[in-house]
């Protein structure tokens, strides 16, 4: 096993190495300069002044030269520096990351949790009104637009019953320390994580149902009821066991599209993370940052990959890791 | 004038004498929201709005504009002008700290100007015309210029000239200098903290050189990007300060009709904001004057004040704002007549070649008067396509010159040698460069009215020449003005003196504070 992983992290790397090179051209066959941007936020776009910019931060550098520096930074894990922002890049990811790490992994974690309780049950009562009702539920936050689900909860839970927080991470000013201000944070979170989380819960209640109604008609189910085994451990152990391969593998798929989910979200709901660090970014063709983004958030979806193959392992034991 | 709204003025003259006269509470804390999140806090080096908004707090100015636009002292307490209107002496306040307990002297200013010439593009604009400048004594700064600059006593505001702390910059890589970070100003608020994403808070200035100011004990700047969600936060009581172009115009009737809240557009007056289309002279159907005057006629402005922007603002009636000097409105006019629009346009010979339109991605109010506009046009018999694309790539593709029709809107900075020659003036035709003449409009004797209008003496001398200027181009369409726009400011009425010079919201909050 160890072998396994040790391949895989030099294959991840060798992608990275590709997303970087990828991206760092996509990004420049974009319209729009970043030096203008900057001058003409300033109120002033003097040609003495955007050329300052374009050689304060190396932009009147050759193209394939840019390429050699920044590459050359990224193996050293620095990742630059931002334009706009006048900081180093890392900083002011890490500043955001463990904000969209608590918002993607709560919804990750609420997205999954419901998703294969309901098809567990959908599943268990196919055919009969309980699962058109199920199904109904997941696919209307399946069909509905996130902005347009996290707008609507902020109407319902906020402006007209003032139960939660309408947006941030904690109570601005509130000053709450220790588990007071778990308690805060956690109230803040639970629009945004719910919002994003049942988006995707549509799909893993869609997976999980079809799955459990195809594993059910297998032949060691039947063997399974034959021993005389109850209806309940036949279900959790024999069928819902076997049926979430296909589940875990889409789990792996989604960790990408997960963080860009997280841009809508965190922008409806103020929060302060890497989603909304990006799509600023983009909006200023802030280069250096933008790129940083998507290097950790591909970084990231290359390690929800890896370890949706190790808990592969762990829900099928036949399954062997090839070296 | 209807009974009712004279009772309602005679009202509202009443509540304000009474507001007036009421005695300033100190204490308190104001949450404002601040929109899109700054990229950093230090004006010297970065001038975007959310910048001035936030740090007009902590850097000061060695003047500030009152709404008709006189200087006020702020770090200067008096000026003079000797006689030839060359030189420029600023005493400066005594006993005046930075944040760090440094005295500020007039080594401060000569630095800042130094610094600014290298880092701000407008500042070094503004100070082209000034040959030397000298500290005699650690209270005086003289400013000696090359020739008369008429604006001169208009160009000390914090945005524009903010003065920074030489002890701290002196010798440093002013790019990388921590205190950038956490600046350090001498104004009445202190940066306390900034949490990326979240809010940025100032603390009051316990030793501000205005005895008893400021009034309030912090301020929370509270960063959240979706305009909606701005609007809720308001409407549940999270943020008592929304400041003018906070929320979508749409929302703005709705929450100005909150319980204790009121709004004001007043705080534009230095920076009378202008929109206008680029019309691009150089090529294809607009390069004939009648082409231009036709789109003057076919837009109906009116309806897009009323409709897209609530009524508030005004019908701009040419290059120069009404709030900035010199302003006249002794110029040809150009009301909403689409059969006018529709002769001209014939007689120009236009054959519905196609029109790129460029809106302004500024959210959903420039979306739906970019819609407006396009439609006023089809009317007419125009073809016109919309082209959409973001900020960056809006703003590249005029600086290329690769539009027919693009909306934006500038500041004027009070004087129209300051912020209205610059988008006239063949000097100003500058490929990949934006807000300065991306029209390719060019005519000697504007350039030579703008020229001598900068530098003319007495103020009735430029007058003359500036109000002719404004009749030239309005007849001969540049670019086609629409509106002075006015960002409505939206606060709990609790908060009282927001806004009390003619740079509004940017100026500080000094004299704000809390009517518990």
């Amino acid at each position: 096993m160890l072998s396994f992983v040790a391949q895989r992290v030099l294959k991840g790397v060798i992608v990275l190495l590709a997303i970087v090179v990828l991206n760092f051209f996509l990004i420049r066959l974009a319209p729009g300069d970043p030096a203008v941007v900057m001058a003409g936020e300033a109120g002033a776009s003097d040609q003495v002044f955007v050329k300052q910019l374009r050689e304060k931060f190396g932009l009147d550098k050759p193209l394939p030269e840019q390429l050699f520096i920044y590459v050359k930074g990224v193996a050293t894990l620095d990742l630059g520096f931002s334009f706009r922002q006048q900081a180093p890049v890392s900083k002011l990811i890490l500043e955001r990351l463990p904000a969209t790490l608590l918002l993607t992994l709560t919804a990750f974690a609420i997205s999954l949790a419901l998703g294969i309780l309901f098809g567990t049950f959908a599943a268990r009562f196919a055919g009969t009104w309980l699962d058109t009702a199920v199904t109904i539920f997941a696919l209307i936050f399946y069909a509905m637009p996130i902005f347009w689900v996290a707008l609507m909860g902020i109407l319902l839970f906020s402006v007209t019953f003032d139960w939660l927080p309408s947006f941030g991470y904690d109570t601005v000013g509130g000053n709450y320390t220790g588990f007071a201000h778990v308690i805060d944070v956690a109230k803040h979170l639970i629009m945004p994580a719910m919002t994003l989380g049942l988006f995707f819960m549509a799909t893993y209640t869609r997976m999980t149902r079809a799955s459990m109604l195809e594993v059910k008609r297998l032949d060691f189910v039947k063997t399974a009821r034959a021993k005389g085994l109850s209806d309940a451990v036949i279900q959790r152990r024999h069928v819902l066991r076997n049926a979430l391969l296909p589940v875990v593998t889409l789990a792996g798929v989604h960790s990408g599209t997960l963080i860009g989910g997280a841009v809508i979200t965190e922008t409806v709901f103020a929060w302060p993370g890497i989603g909304r660090l990006m799509y600023d970014a983009l909006l200023q063709r802030d280069y250096n940052l933008l790129l940083g983004v998507f290097v950790i958030c591909s970084a990231m979806v290359l390690i929800f990959n890896l370890i949706t193959d190790l808990v592969y392992r762990l829900v099928d034991p036949r399954i062997e890791f090839a070296s | 004038m209807p009974k009712r709204v004279l009772l309602g003025l005679l009202l509202a003259c009443g509540l304000t004498a009474s507001a007036l006269a009421q005695e300033p509470k100190t204490g308190g804390v104001i949450n404002a929201v601040i929109q899109p999140e700054p990229p950093g806090l230090m004006l010297a080096m970065i001038q975007n709005g959310p910048t001035q908004m936030v740090s007009g707090n902590i850097f000061e100015g060695l003047l500030r504009y009152s709404p008709k636009l006189e200087p006020q002292p702020e770090l200067a307490e008096s000026w003079s002008v000797s006689e030839d209107a060359k030189t420029y002496t600023f005493k400066l306040k005594k006993g005046v700290t930075w944040h760090d307990g440094k005295p500020f002297t007039a080594a401060d200013v000569l630095f800042s100007i130094e610094m600014l010439r290298q880092t701000h593009a407008r500042a070094r604009n503004n100070l082209g015309q000034v040959d030397k400048v000298e500290a005699p004594d650690d209270d005086t700064v003289v400013f000696t210029l090359k020739q008369p600059f008429g604006p001169f006593l208009g160009i000390f505001e914090v945005g524009s000239m903010p003065m920074v702390p030489k002890h701290l910059y002196e010798g440093t890589d002013w790019k990388t200098n921590p205190y950038n970070n956490a600046p350090v100003g001498t104004g009445p608020f202190m940066f306390k903290e900034w949490q990326k994403g979240s809010f940025i808070r100032l603390v009051k200035n316990p030793n501000y050189h205005e005895k008893g100011k400021p009034y309030l004990d912090e301020i929370y700047w509270q960063i959240i990007p979706d305009a909606a969600a701005r609007s809720v936060a308001y409407e549940t009581g999270k943020v008592d300060v929304l400041p003018g172009g906070s929320v979508e115009n749409f929302d703005v009737p709705r929450l100005s009709k909150l319980k204790d809240t009121c709004v004001t557009g007043a705080g534009w007056e230095f920076f009378s904001p202008l929109a206008w289309l680029w019309l691009n002279n150089r090529q294809g159907p607009l390069a004939d004057k009648r082409v231009r005057q036709a789109i003057m006629y076919a837009i109906d402005r009116d309806f897009a004040k009323d409709a897209i922007w609530n009524g508030l603002g005004k019908v701009a009636t040419g290059p120069s704002a009404s709030t900035i000097r010199f302003y006249t409105d002794d110029v040809p006019k150009y009301p909403y007549d689409p059969a006018k629009a529709k002769a001209l346009l014939k007689e120009a010979g236009y054959k519905g070649e196609k029109i790129r339109l460029l809106p302004l991605a500024y959210g959903e109010t420039w979306q739906r008067w970019g819609e407006a506009v396009k439609q006023n046009l089809q009317d007419v018999g125009m073809n016109i396509e919309t082209i959409a694309t973001d900020v960056a790539g809006g703003n590249q593709k005029i600086g290329d010159w690769d539009y027919d029709i693009a909306f934006t809107y500038l500041y004027q900075y009070g004087d129209p040698a300051l912020g209205v020659g610059r988008n006239y003036v063949s000097s100003a035709i500058a490929k990949g460069q934006i807000f300065n003449n991306v029209e390719g409009y060019s005519n000697p004797e504007i350039d030579k009215l703008f020229a001598d209008g900068a530098v003319a003496t007495p103020d009735s001398r430029r007058k003359e020449i500036y109000e002719k200027a404004q009749k030239i181009l309005v007849d001969d369409v540049p670019v086609a003005w629409m509106l002075e726009l006015q960002f409505p400011t939206i606060t709990r009425c609790k908060v009282k003196n927001l806004i009390t010079t003619g740079i509004g919201v940017n100026d500080g909050f000094k004299d704000a504070w809390l009517d518990k």
